[in-house]
C-alpha cells in the first residue's frame, strides 16, 4: 500500500483516505508508515463566508500553480446535515477546468461529527496527500465557525477570502477570521466597492496588528503565532481578484511564495510544525488517557458514584478525585503486572 | 459507527438542466448519503476521474439527452480504464421502457425514470452498496 502511494498510484491514495476519513482501524498503521515521508507539502488553508468564490479561486490558483509545474491536492470540506448526517458536497462544480490533470488530485470531504474529530481526520488526510509528493495542498472551508479556526491551524498558511460589500463597515468582517489570515484575498473585484473593503480590512488589519505586537513584544513565544496566528512583522498583504477570470491570481501566488520564504527565512516554519505536533501529542496522550481510565471503570460504578452525588452523600469534587486515586492505581497495577 | 454511503451525481451529454440532478442529490442527503456533486457537462472521464478520486460507491447519471444508449458503455469503459469495474451505475431521466433491458446489458445495475420515488432510489442504493464488496483490498 505504502510503495504504491509513493508511486503515486491514485486509486492507492484515494481507498487510503477513505480509510482515513472513516477512522478504519487499519488507518493508523498505514499513517505510521507514511508519516516519514510527509513535511514537505506546503499546507494552504483557503476559508471565508459561503458563496464568496472560495472553490472558483482555489481553481485557479491550482491552475497557475500547474504552469508553473507544481503538483496540487485539494480537499474541499463542507459541513453535514446534523439531522440526517448526509451532505452535498459541490466545490467539485467549479473545478471543471482540472479535469484530465495527473498533477492535481481533488477530494471532497463532508466534516460529519465532531470538532476535533474533523481536524484531525483533516490533518491525517492531508498528511496523506503530503506523503502522496503533492507540492502544495489547499484545504477549502466554509468559514461558519470555530472548525475553520481549528483546520486553519493545520496549514502554514490560511489565505481569507472576503467580498465587496462591506463598504467601510468593519463590523461585517467576522470577528476572529482576520487574526487567522496570512493573505487576505478580496475576490469578486469585478463588483462594486472592492476599494473600499480593501481599505476597511487594511485599517483594521493595521489596528489589529499594532495591538498584537505590543503583545509580542511583552511576550514573545512561538505560541502566539498558532494562538493568535498574529505574528511580528509579517503583515498580511491584501489582494485583490476576480476568480470566475483568473485576474489577480499571479498576485496571490507571489503572497503565498512570500509568506512562505518569509516563515523559511527566520525558522517560523520549524516553530509552527513544532508547536502543532505539540498539541497534536498532548491531545492523542489526552484521548488515550481519558480511554484507559474509562476502560477502568464500568458504567454501573459510575452510575452509584452519581447516585451518592446526587444524595449530597458526597460532592461531585471529592468524588471525582477519589474516582482518579483510584483508577490511575489501578493503572499503575496494571502496568507492572505486564 | 456506520460510515455514510459516498455516491457521485454526474450530468454528461450537453443539454443543460441539472434540476433534477440537484433534486435528487438533496434527497440521498437527505437519507444520509454524502452526494458528490460535478455539474453539467461532464465527460466519461471526467466522471472517472472523480469517482477515482472521492473513492465513491455508486455512480449515479441523470440523463435526458436522449443519448443513453452511447453514454452509458462510454461511461463504463471511462470506469473499466480507471479499475473501477465494480463500481455500479445508476441512471435517472428520461428514458424509454424499451431502453431498459438492454442498458441493464451495458451495464446500468437501476434505472429511474421522472416519477420514481427518492426513497426508493436510497433504498436501492443502500441495498447495492450492501451487496457490492465494498470492503475488498486493492
Ligand atoms: N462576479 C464574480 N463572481 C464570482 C467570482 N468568483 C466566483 N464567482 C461566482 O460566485 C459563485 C460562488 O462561487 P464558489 O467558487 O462556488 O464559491 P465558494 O466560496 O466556494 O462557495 P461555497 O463552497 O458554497 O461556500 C459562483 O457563481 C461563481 O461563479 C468573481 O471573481 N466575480
Ligand atoms: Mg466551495
Amino acid at each position: 500500500m505504502l510503495a504504491r502511494l509513493l508511486n503515486g498510484d491514485r486509486r492507492a491514495l484515494a481507498r487510503l483516505l477513505t480509510r482515513i476519513e472513516n477512522q478504519d482501524t487499519d488507518a493508523v498503521a498505514m499513517l505510521t508508515a507514511l508519516y516519514a515521508y510527509t513535511g514537505r507539502a506546503h499546507l494552504i488553508g483557503v476559508t471565508g463566508a459561503p458563496g464568496t468564490g472560495k472553490s472558483t479561486l482555489v481553481s485557479a490558483l491550482t491552475r497557475a500553480l500547474r504552469e508553473r509545474g507544481r503538483t496540487v491536492a485539494l480537499l474541499a470540506v463542507d459541513p453535514s446535515s446534523p439531522f440526517t448526517g448526509g451532505a452535498v458536497l459541490g466545490d467539485r462544480v467549479r473545478m471543471r477546468d482540472l479535469a484530465g490533470d495527473s498533477g492535481v488530485f481533488i477530494r471532497s470531504m463532508a466534516s460529519r461529527g465532531g470538532l476535533g474529530g474533523l481536524a484531525r481526520t483533516t490533518r491525517d488526510m492531508a498528511r496523506a496527500l503530503d506523503a502522496a509528493g503533492f507540492d502544495f495542498v489547499l484545504i477549502e472551508t466554509v468559514g461558519a465557525g470555530q472548525s475553520e479556526i481549528e483546520i486553519a491551524r493545520l496549514a502554514q498558511t490560511v489565505l481569507v477570502v472576503e467580498v465587496p460589500g462591506l463598504g467601510d463597515d468593519v463590523q461585517a468582517i467576522k470577528a476572529g477570521i482576520l487574526e487567522i489570515a496570512d493573505v487576505l484575498v478580496v475576490n469578486k473585484a469585478d463588483r462594486p466597492g472592492a476599494e473600499n473593503t480593501v481599505r476597511a480590512l487594511r485599517t483594521m488589519l493595521e489596528l489589529g496588528h499594532a495591538a498584537a505586537r505590543e503583545r509580542l513584544r511583552a511576550d514573545f513565544t512561538v505560541e502566539d503565532r498558532v494562538e493568535n496566528t498574529v505574528l511580528s512583522d509579517w503583515m498580511p498583504p491584501i489582494v485583490q481578484t476576480v476568480a470566475s477570470e483568473g485576474r489577480g491570481i499571479g498576485a496571490v501566488i507571489e503572497a503565498l511564495d512570500a509568506h512562505r520564504a518569509y516563515l523559511r527565512s527566520n525558522g517560523h516554519w520549524e516553530q509552527i510544525e513544532r508547536r502543532q505536533l505539540e498539541l497534536e501529542l498532548l491531545h492523542r496522550l489526552r484521548d488515550g488517557l481519558l480511554e484507559r481510565l474509562l476502560d477502568q471503570l464500568s458504567m454501573g460504578e459510575i452510575g452509584a458514584v452519581i447516585d451518592q452525588v446526587q444524595s449530597r452523600a458526597i460532592d461531585p469534587y471529592t468524588a471525582v478525585s477519589r474516582m482518579l486515586a483510584e483508577t490511575t492505581m489501578m493503572i499503575d497495577q496494571s502496568h507492572s503486572e505486564r | 459507527m456506520t460510515r455514510p454511503i459516498r455516491v457521485l451525481i454526474a450530468k454528461p451529454g450537453l443539454d443543460g438542466h441539472d434540476r433534477g440532478a440537484k433534486i435528487i442529490a438533496r434527497a440521498l442527503r437527505d437519507a444520509g448519503m454524502e452526494v458528490i456533486y460535478t455539474g453539467l457537462r461532464q465527460t466519461p472521464e471526467m466522471i472517472a476521474e472523480a469517482a477515482l478520486q472521492e473513492d465513491v460507491d455508486v455512480v449515479g447519471l441523470s440523463i435526458l439527452s436522449g443519448a443513453h444508449m452511447a453514454l452509458v458503455p462510454r461511461v463504463r469503459e471511462a470506469l473499466a480504464a480507471q479499475g473501477l469495474d465494480n463500481v455500479p451505475l445508476i441512471l435517472g431521466g428520461i428514458i424509454p421502457e424499451a431502453d431498459h433491458a438492454p442498458l441493464r446489458e451495458l451495464g446500468a445495475a437501476g434505472i429511474f425514470g421522472p416519477g420514481a420515488r427518492t426513497e426508493e432510489i436510497a433504498a436501492f442504493i443502500r441495498q447495492l452498496v450492501n451487496v457490492k464488496p465494498t470492503l475488498e483490498d486493492v
